[in-house]
């Protein structure tokens, strides 16, 4: 079956993003994103520890780069200026000029700063950038970053690291309807059945981190979302029967032997 | 001389390229970004770039992120 995930001319078989924060270590992190079949994963850029201690691991040592497309984001910016300076500095520490851009407006629900966020998209396009937007569940700001020249976008199913699952199902079925580049439901899925929820609203793929990582077995989890994004996607493409209010027998009424 | 690297101030000995700084912190220039004040400097020049006192270097890589 042929059912490709095309970002930006690029093909994906798995429609799972997963990341790389908050693993008890690099190799539970490894074995999570085997088992969850990405293709994309995502990193943060920080500073380098200029007094590590010793033995301390490089994360890019864990990622298989043959296997999995590396996608920096711009996490922790909260203006544009931060945002579109980390993407080119991602861009030159990485391999390609795809980001996962954030503009964060707001500390405690970690919510996009929309109108900065639209700003950055403008600015990094013209940049050559390949940008991914983390948005809000809003379908006017999806269109605009549609626009403005987004190669997808990916609003939030629900706060970052929250798990609560899609909190506005509508939403992200309306964005789905509005924007013609793929929509990718980034952040605040807790478990498989979010992610399939997610899918089954016609989203072309999910993206997560918290909900793998601080799962009590991570790459149990991993394979459960993989599942759980197979499941919905399938479901969303078989189309469902009309949900109706009273009972339709399975079985034959009549003919009953007596 | 006398860098400011990632906000800290440390001496290293002269002369020193960019990619003599990013050896000597152990890393490779694969999945690191430097910013030499405040300009990005791309990988092929790190072999030719003389650090000089009181440049402003910031040295970047990937960490763990979602």
């Amino acid at each position: 079956m042929s059912d490709k995930l095309i970002v930006a001319g690029k093909e994906f078989t798995s429609r799972l993003w997963v990341g790389t924060g908050k693993y008890s270590t690099f190799q539970v992190m490894k074995a999570a994103h085997e088992a969850s079949g990405t293709e994309m994963i995502t990193v943060a850029v920080r500073r380098v520890n200029l007094n590590p201690k010793k033995g301390e691991e490089s994360l890019f040592d864990f990622i298989d780069q043959k296997k999995c497309f590396l996608l920096p984001n711009t996490a922790a910016c909260f203006n544009v200026e931060d945002a579109v300076r980390t993407a080119h500095l991602g861009a030159e520490a990485g391999l390609s000029k795809w980001v996962k851009l954030e503009v964060i407006g707001d500390e405690k629900t970690l919510f996009p700063d929309v109108i900065g966020l639209l700003e950055a998209t403008r600015i990094l396009v013209k940049d050559g950038f390949t940008v991914l937007p983390y948005t809000n569940d809003d379908v006017v700001i999806a269109k605009k970053l549609e626009d403005a020249g987004a190669a997808a976008v990916m609003p939030l199913a629900a706060p970052i690291g929250s798990g609560q699952g899609v909190t506005n199902p509508l939403n992200i079925r309306l964005i789905k309807e509005a924007v013609k580049v793929p929509v990718i439901v980034d952040a605040g899925v807790g478990t498989a059945s979010d992610a399939a929820v997610a899918m089954e609203l016609g989203a072309d793929g999910v993206l997560m981190n918290t909900a793998i990582a601080l799962a009590k077995d991570p790459v149990k989890m991993a394979l459960a979302m993989k599942l759980g994004v197979e499941a919905g996607r399938l479901a969303f493409l078989a189309g469902r029967m009309q949900a109706k209010r009273y009972a339709s027998a399975s079985s034959p009424l009549d003919g009953i032997s007596k | 001389m006398k860098l400011m690297i990632n906000g800290e101030e440390k001496s290293y000995s002269a002369p020193l390229t960019v990619m003599g700084l990013v050896g000597k912190h152990g890393l490779k220039k694969e999945g690191v970004a430097v910013e030499l004040n405040k300009k990005i400097v791309k990988k092929v020049d790190y072999e030719n770039t003389l650090l000089k006192d009181g440049d402003k270097v910031e040295l970047v890589h990937f960490v763990g992120g979602g």
